[in-house]
């Protein structure tokens, strides 16, 4: 029937290899390409990650727990777990202030000091922790004038924290400044013209608005503030029961050989790592969906 | 002051401003005015010697060569990598995604002794490499596989939303005007990228070349031929030479500021030019 030959194929007919869109790779370039970046993702980072823990279980559980209840790795927890609440809300407090300033407000000056506030991650962690020995340090600025009146902020927790705080600096601030910019204040203008104070604006409209923003940074200042290395090791000194983070510790433990037990903290810091990436990677969800 | 500035309906400024620049002199700005005095008293021909002796000179060959060899294979790869993520669906894509930030999230130091454990002489891959006369551990190669792992993430995390912005609708035009896939890849998607990897790759640079925690496990750290130079601010600290230090570190800032204001140069650079196109 020569009708029916003319008849455009019904849809149902389409040969079943499907035909493949001008914007798409082809079959083989995909998955070599999909192969090649989970490879090399996985020998750079996940054999590593690996590594910690098989290296921190090499002679079973029993040794990998002990390695838990010497007094100086529980002084070493305790130590990250001070620094750590003392420098995070107090850059919290600053990222919070000076994105107020910067997104409620027009002044001169205002991308010199958000570049400023970037300058931290742009420091060497080693340079990081010398500066302040400038400052602090027997040979620096104020160093005789503390000494002589007993106050110790080189290889001791001030200059720990100080330390600790300059290398999470920027983290609260470049996540809460771009998102409070975007969101404007017309609902605080609002707020304050309906006689909020304002206190009362910001803890009820600015700070809901930006509270995933606010977590996120506050997640990343906690993992960089336990797990920084370079900085703190240049103003701690090393002494062992009071000046050792836990990652000080892990670099005290491998120098002694001590490799079970070296993994076996870093084990800890790993698994504070996995958390930290869970976190962020729900909190990332939450702030795409606002 | 209030008469130039239009009247503001917020409070706070004040306080909000006065506490930050406070806070950012005393934190960031003070102590590192600190460095530049101490390097300033040596005086220039003093501040010169110590920053360009041939040890200080060595390290800085090895800083910067092994950070631009790792930072260019971050290029390529986190490229591939930052391509499959935003291109492809696959079974593990959402994991995949989480983990190539674990270099950022994992402390240095962890990084460092597990690299070294994996590439020591019996480590899980340092036991093949090695009959085939490569060594990675305290070797250069060592510090730019840790150079490696810790730049990843710059060049995925910049090149990825540059690819999640392109166009489909450009790459259809392309493909329906008779351009090859090949061609509408290096014609139409590689010119759009490009600032958003000169720019990953800039700051894997300028990553590696700070790094320390964990390049120093694994470098070996013998002067002269794997000694990065991080590492020999702190030796130089361990002799008490401040003055000496602060030099080394001066030119080290000087660097990392220059590699800042690339950065920006070329970010710059990509709104106007694409930006003026749309």
């Amino acid at each position: 029937m020569d009708a029916a030959t003319l008849q455009p194929l019904p849809l149902g007919n389409v040969p079943s290899a499907r035909v493949r869109a001008a914007t798409e790779d082809s079959p083989i370039a995909r998955w070599s390409l999909i192969t090649v970046s989970v490879g090399f993702t996985a020998l750079f980072v996940l054999v590593p990650l690996a590594a910690i823990f098989a290296e921190a279980l090499r002679k079973g559980w029993s040794v990998y727990l002990a390695s838990f209840t010497d007094p100086h790795c529980l002084s070493a927890v305790k130590l990250t777990l001070l620094v750590t609440a003392i420098a995070v809300p107090l850059n919290l407090v600053f990222g919070l202030a000076a994105s107020w300033a910067i997104a409620k407000f027009d002044f001169r000056g205002k991308s010199l000091l958000v570049t400023l506030i970037d300058l931290p991650f742009a420091v060497s962690p080693v340079v990081s922790g010398f500066i302040y020995m400038l400052v602090f340090g027997m040979q620096g600025w104020f160093g005789s004038w503390l000494a002589e009146h007993g106050i110790q902020v080189m290889f001791a927790v001030p200059g720990i924290v100080l330390a600790t705080i300059f290398v999470t600096f920027p983290f609260v601030a470049r996540e809460v400044i771009p998102l409070m910019q975007e969101q404007g204040s017309e609902e605080e203008q609002a707020a304050i013209t309906l006689g909020a104070s304002g206190w009362q604006t910001f803890f009820r409209i600015t700070l809901p608005n930006v509270k995933w923003a606010v977590l996120y940074g506050v997640i990343l200042s906690n993992a960089r503030a336990m797990g920084e290395f370079g900085a703190v090791s240049v103003v701690s000194g090393h002494i062992r029961g009071r000046t050792n983070t836990l990652p000080l510790h892990v670099e005290v433990l491998y120098n002694e050989y001590n490799f079970v037990a070296a993994f076996a903290v870093a084990s800890l810091l790993a698994l504070l790592a996995l958390v930290t990436l869970g976190l962020k990677t729900l909190v990332e969800s939450k702030l795409h969906t606002h | 002051m209030t008469s130039i500035v239009r009247p503001r309906v917020l409070p706070g400024f004040s306080l909000t401003l006065g506490y930050a620049v406070l806070y950012l002199s005393l934190i960031v700005l003070v102590p590192l005015a600190a460095l530049f005095i101490k390097a300033a008293g040596l005086g220039w021909s003093e501040f010169w010697q110590a920053a360009t002796s041939p040890r200080v000179l060595a390290s800085y060959r090895l800083t910067f060569g092994t950070a631009l060899v790792a930072a260019l294979i971050n290029s390529v790869f986190g490229f591939i990598v930052a391509w499959t993520l935003v291109r492809y669906q696959f079974p593990g894509r959402k994991l995949f995604d989480a983990i190539v930030d674990l270099p950022f999230a994992l402390p240095t130091a962890v990084s460092g002794i597990a690299l070294t454990a994996v590439y020591s002489q019996n480590g899980w891959l340092g036991q093949y490499l090695e009959p085939l006369g490569v060594k990675v551990a305290f070797t250069p190669l060592g510090i730019i596989v840790a150079m490696t792992f810790i730049g990843l993430p710059f060049v995925v995390r910049t090149v990825q939303p540059a690819l999640e912005d392109l166009e489909r609708a450009t790459e259809e035009a392309a493909a329906s005007l008779g351009a090859s896939r090949w061609q509408t890849i290096t014609r139409v998607i590689a010119p759009s990228v490009v600032p958003a990897l000169l720019t990953g790759f800039a700051l894997s640079l300028a990553r590696g070349i700070g790094e320390y925690g964990s390049v120093v496990f694994i470098s070996g750290n013998m002067p002269m031929r794997t000694e990065i130079t991080s590492l020999l601010i702190i030796s130089k600290l361990e002799q008490y030479d401040y003055a000496g230090a602060a030099a080394v570190a001066v030119m080290m800032l000087l660097v990392s500021f220059a590699m800042l204001l690339l950065i920006n140069l070329i970010q710059r650079y990509a709104t106007r030019r694409y930006q003026g196109a749309v």
